[in-house]
């Protein structure tokens, strides 16, 4: 080995120079420059007599170039082309006719009537050249849609058992790309399949598992059946034994299952397979698996821990991936491995390196923080961004799980905050703080410190306005305020406009909150009216006003506590506004509120390994736009489409079992005088169609069923819709209820295959669980940034009091959980944390009810020996909406 | 997390996306999404793309790119990839890339690495570099189309892809021979050679 590596050495000192100058000299690349319709014309000489198949060749080669290179090809242009490589079947060469087959496969999808090659095709499979028959069999079956599928059906299938490797897998790889859009012929192959499993050629014999396994997917118990069958018979291909145990792996997750099931008994077995990669498989299956114990993960943990030290890369890197996945779940199992980690640290491949850097992190106790960290950043300035993003979170997820330990985190945060780094890598660095701050109130001295020094220094302005806003918000709460204005000063001084815009709503938010600093302010504010930005003029102007009124009220609403709208919602509501002029003020209370919940999930979810990312972001994105979405979807339908703006929309309840011949889940959309009930339903009957789908609710306590929107068809599998319209009680304090629901609909028996109902139908119908209206509903979540602002400004005018025993909760965390879940309001200020060792505590819960009128409620909450005791004060700007949301408890 | 994402799979593919990575691998036969074979320079001399990850050849040459960045100094071998585990192997001026999801098994994605890299090895007798490459194309257009077949791995052992090739130089005149191949038939004999010496001094 160490021998020809040096000749290898040898021969590129003798060579570059040659290679160097023959590159200069233009020939590096003879397709350089190659333009398609010099080579659509050059590909007119397949017409000419007779046929030279090396000039055709280099001809076809170019076009195949030409292709790969990703250049465009026309219909007409492809079709062409299409029909003079038709004549090149009249060359017999060999290299010839499989560039051909090349050809015909690019362009299937581009030309049109391809299918004039198919009785060539269908020649050179059936035919003598055993080198043409599997390239040309796949090529077929590239041209060959549904429709002509059954007249090459009987050649298929003799193919798919034929004794040559090539051609039976060139066919059954066909066969699964054909029951992509012809499941039903591909189904008749199966006993070809069967026959093919137990060839002795390894590819053959994964591939036939794959399309039998492909064909029998959705029988439950003839995939049982497949596997018990061939873990017993040992299949000779490593690959179909990784197949295998995919398959194995995936019935065990159905039946939720756990070891000791002979399923689980394959799967471990195959730790002792003699290849690696099967072995591998079976670890990374049983990592898997969610109900195993300790026990059964220990042997797979063990063979990955062997993997590690192995000198390929692939290997370490896969078992650190997955060891890095048991971190997650089972961070003690992995505890065995930890030393193995720690030399793959210094790996030379950097996704290793990160990879068992990360599952360090997670699987590491207390004591072991300060160490790690220290090995961390002797190898920060070493890796990219990207890895570093990484370790980042893990860090952050460190921070979360140790709070103690905030100390050195912090410290080794802010040491990476100052070192070079791209936007996002400081961006993951500031978020992190931030969620440290937020989190672990005894962090947040030093984590504001920190970022303050950071900005003193920061090119990125969307970083510094980020960080700006967040002092606005925590700095006037700390015991010495005064401190962090220097720094905001500063930045008007010396930053671009948006930072100077960021930085003077936050002096505001110091003046509004702080009576002390309220003239200093005033003053800083001042001198900012001067300012060359008109922004930053106007937010000096407005804030300068705003606080010489010294009104508490008028502070919390336009300084503290900004607006709580979406703005996709008021974008839409002033467009609306201006489009149809009228005498009325635009009234705000009309716009859609910012659903807030579902962006706060994102900072709870601890971050994982690499990748993950992106699935985040597009969550969040999904999250904002959700209602949004909803009021369109409910615009468009006629008869919902008057009712005015979506209130809030429910998260979707289930009112059926899952695995019921119905699936309906119902979500409610609550307007200001309607509730419109949308129940998702799915068909799960493939011999039934179902029509005119209606849900039935027994409205009473005032409710009255106004419309109901029929769903027309509903076949089997696919979604559909219904709508029950209800209108809500005139009594304002009555707002809840439990309705029964009825699904009903005609049905029409079909055929399961092709999907053809009978002409008569029969009406039936299907009782569905109740669906509830509970207080939740008609509330939206909305955060106070600063809840004792918003409480003086609501005013103690529509004030309810009240004391409960809450007898069932033993915890003050359940009663918060309950009351927080009951009431359908945000907590605010992270009040939902109770300190540990605490026997009291005071949550602050805030939110809109129908119809926008502000809700607080102040919940105090005392543990005594039998349950909690909570003195319940509501505010709100509505006597009945404190009414409702104090009786809700009871 | 998982459940909340759920609810909104209809309405954000992305999401749909993010969710079947997460999960256990749906059993299938389709595992390679891409095989790519670049120069020094990063640019594509062989790409084929079995899925819709990068569905215009826009986003294919922007993600070669992005992936030759991140892998022609360091020869790691595998590395994680925008949320993919793709393999490679360079020697001289070549780079040989294989791409599958991050939940599929590395070794089998390795393996595919291997017979790419090893059948071409052998269709340009040893000499694994740009210019040869070249002169060889519809021998290399070949062998990807015989070691993936629409994303399924159809051949994974390199001798059976060079036969299944079955390209013979021989068999060409020698009038009609490029100046290039008689080059390269003197390396080959150079290499020789130097095998000879080589091990005559050892």
């Amino acid at each position: 080995m160490k021998y020809s590596k040096s000749l290898l050495s040898t021969w590129e000192i003798h060579h570059r120079p040659r290679i160097a100058i023959l590159q200069r000299a233009g020939g590096g690349n003879p397709f350089n420059n190659l333009e398609k319709s010099t080579v659509l014309q050059e590909a007119r000489t397949f017409n000419d007599t007779p046929i030279n198949p090396r000039k055709c060749g280099q001809i076809l080669t170019k076009l195949l170039y030409v292709i790969n290179q990703g250049e465009a090809i026309g219909s007409l242009e492809a079709t062409e082309a299409f029909f003079a490589m038709t004549k090149l079947f009249q060359s017999k060469d060999p290299i010839l006719r499989r560039l051909v087959y090349l050809g015909i496969k690019e362009m299937s999808k581009i030309a049109q009537d391809v299918i004039i090659v198919t009785s060539s095709l269908m020649k050179d499979m059936t035919g003598k050249e055993e080198q043409f028959r599997g390239p040309a069999i796949r090529a077929l079956c590239s041209i060959t849609d549904t429709s002509m599928l059954q007249s090459i059906e009987r050649h298929m299938k003799q193919a798919i058992v034929d004794k040559v490797p090539a051609v039976s897998s060139a066919a059954l790889v066909s066969s699964l790309h054909l029951s992509k859009n012809s499941q039903e012929v591909v189904k008749r192959w199966v006993n070809e399949a069967q026959e093919a499993v137990n060839s002795d050629n390894i590819m053959v014999q994964y591939h036939a598992l794959g399309l039998l396994y492909h064909i029998r997917r959705s029988d439950k118990l003839a995939v049982t059946k497949l596997v018990s069958k061939f873990s017993k018979h040992t299949l000779k291909s490593p690959y179909a034994y990784c197949l295998l145990i995919r398959i194995a792996t995936k019935l065990i997750e159905e039946e939720n299952a756990g070891s000791g099931t002979p399923m689980f008994d394959f799967i471990e077995s195959c730790l002792r397979h003699k290849s690696e990669m099967v072995i591998y498989e079976a670890a990374q299956a049983i990592v898997q698996l969610k109900n195993t114990t300790a026990k059964d993960l220990a042997p797979a943990v063990s063979v990955l821990q062997l993997f590690c030290s192995s000198p390929k890369p692939t290997l370490r890197f896969a078992a650190v991936r997955t060891l890095n996945k048991v971190a997650m779940k089972h961070p003690a199992a992995v505890t065995a491995c930890n030393l193995d980690l720690e030399n793959l640290i210094t790996d030379v491949n950097r996704s290793i390196a990160t990879l068992a850097i990360t599952t360090l992190l997670k699987t590491g106790n207390e004591s072991s923080v300060d160490r790690l960290m220290k090995q961390i950043s002797s190898f920060m300035s070493e890796i990219s961004d990207e890895f570093k993003i990484v370790v980042v979170q893990a860090i952050r997820a460190l921070c979360a799980k140790f709070p103690r330990k905030h100390n050195v985190l912090m410290t080794f945060l802010a040491s990476m905050l100052r070192d070079e780094g791209g936007f996002e890598y400081k961006k993951e660095i500031v978020d992190c703080i931030i969620a440290t701050i937020e989190e672990n109130p005894e962090a947040k001295e030093a984590g504001l410190a920190h970022l303050c020094e950071f900005i003193e220094d920061c090119e990125h302005t969307v970083l510094a306005t980020k960080i700006l806003h967040l002092l606005g918000r925590e700095g006037p709460r700390t015991p010495t305020p005064s401190k962090y204005i220097r720094f905001i000063y500063n930045r008007v001084i010396l930053e671009n406009a948006a930072v100077r815009a960021a930085a003077v709503s936050a002096i505001a938010k110091f003046g509004a909150h702080c009576e002390e600093l309220l003239n200093s302010c005033v003053v800083l504010l001042e001198r900012c009216q001067m300012d060359t930005d008109d922004e930053v003029r106007d937010r000096s102007t407005f804030y300068v006003n705003v606080l010489k009124q010294q009104q508490k009220a008028l502070s919390s609403a336009y300084i503290l506590n900004g607006l709580q709208v979406s703005v996709v919602g008021l974008e839409r509501a002033l467009h609306q506004y201006t489009l149809e002029p009228s005498e009325a003020p635009f009234d705000m209370k009309s716009v859609p509120l910012a659903t807030q919940p579902l962006v706060e999930q994102k900072v709870r979810e601890a971050p994982g390994g690499l990748g993950e990312t992106p699935s985040k972001v597009s969550a969040d994105k999904a999250a904002a736009t959700r209602q949004d979405l909803y009021q369109e979807q409910l615009a468009a339908i006629p008869e919902l489409a008057n009712l005015g703006n979506l209130f809030k929309s429910s998260a979707p309840v289930e009112i059926t079992e899952s695995e019921t011949e119905y699936y309906v889940q119902c979500i409610k959309h609550m307007f200001r005088n309607y509730i419109v009930f949308q129940f998702d339903c799915t068909n799960t009957l493939d011999d039934q169609v179902l029509e005119r789908v209606t849900v039935d609710m027994e409205a009473g306590e005032g409710f009255e069923v106004v419309k109901q929107v029929a769903c027309a068809s509903l076949p089997y599998n696919k979604p559909g819709s219904t709508y029950t319209l209800m209108r809500l009680p005139e009594e304002p304090t009555s707002v809840t209820g439990t309705f029964p629901c009825t699904l009903k609909f005609v049905v029409r028996d079909c055929d399961p295959t092709t999907g053809e109902p009978d002409d008569e139908g029969y009406e039936d119908e299907y009782v569905l669980e109740d669906v509830e209206v509970t207080v939740a509903d008609h509330v939206q979540k909305v955060l106070k940034a600063n809840f004792a602002a918003s409480w003086e400004e609501v005013g103690p005018e529509n004030e309810l009091e009240d004391t409960y025993a809450l007898a069932t909760v033993n915890t003050l965390e359940d009663a918060i959980k309950n009351i927080t879940q009951y009431l359908g309001l945000q907590p605010c200020e992270r009040s939902d944390k109770v300190p540990e060792g605490k026997s009291s505590h005071t949550l602050y819960l805030s939110g809109i009810f129908r119809g926008g009128h502000d809700a607080l409620v102040r919940a105090k909450l005392a543990l005594d020996s039998s349950g909690v005791t909570m003195q319940l004060t509501v505010r709100s700007t509505d006597p009945s909406v404190s009414e409702i949301l104090a009786t809700a408890i009871a | 997390m998982l459940v909340l994402i759920s609810l909104f799979t209809a309405i954000d593919y992305h999401v749909k996306k993010a969710n079947m990575d997460g999960g256990i691998l749906e059993p299938s036969l389709y595992s390679i999404k891409a095989l790519a074979i670049l120069d020094n320079d990063g640019n594509r001399l062989f790409a084929k793309y079995y899925d819709e990850t990068f569905p215009t050849a826009k986003e294919q040459k922007a993600f070669e790119k992005n992936l030759f960045n991140k892998t022609h100094r360091a020869n790691a071998e595998i590395v994680m990839f925008e949320g993919m585990t793709c393999v490679y192997r360079s020697n001289v001026d070549l780079f040989f890339y294989v791409v599958g999801s991050s939940q599929e098994n590395e070794l089998i994605l390795a393996s595919v690495l291997n017979a790419f890299y090893d059948s071409i090895s052998q269709i340009l007798r040893k000499n694994v570099e740009k210019r040869a490459l070249l002169d060889n194309m519809d021998a290399i257009f070949l062998a990807a189309d015989e070691i993936c077949d629409g994303g399924i791995l159809l051949e994974a052992d390199p001798n059976a892809v060079v036969q299944k090739v079955a390209i013979r130089n021989e068999d060409i005149p020698l009038g009609e021979q490029t100046v290039a191949q008689l080059t390269k038939k003197l390396e080959v004999l150079q290499s020789a050679k130097e095998q000879i010496k080589w091990s005559l001094l050892k």
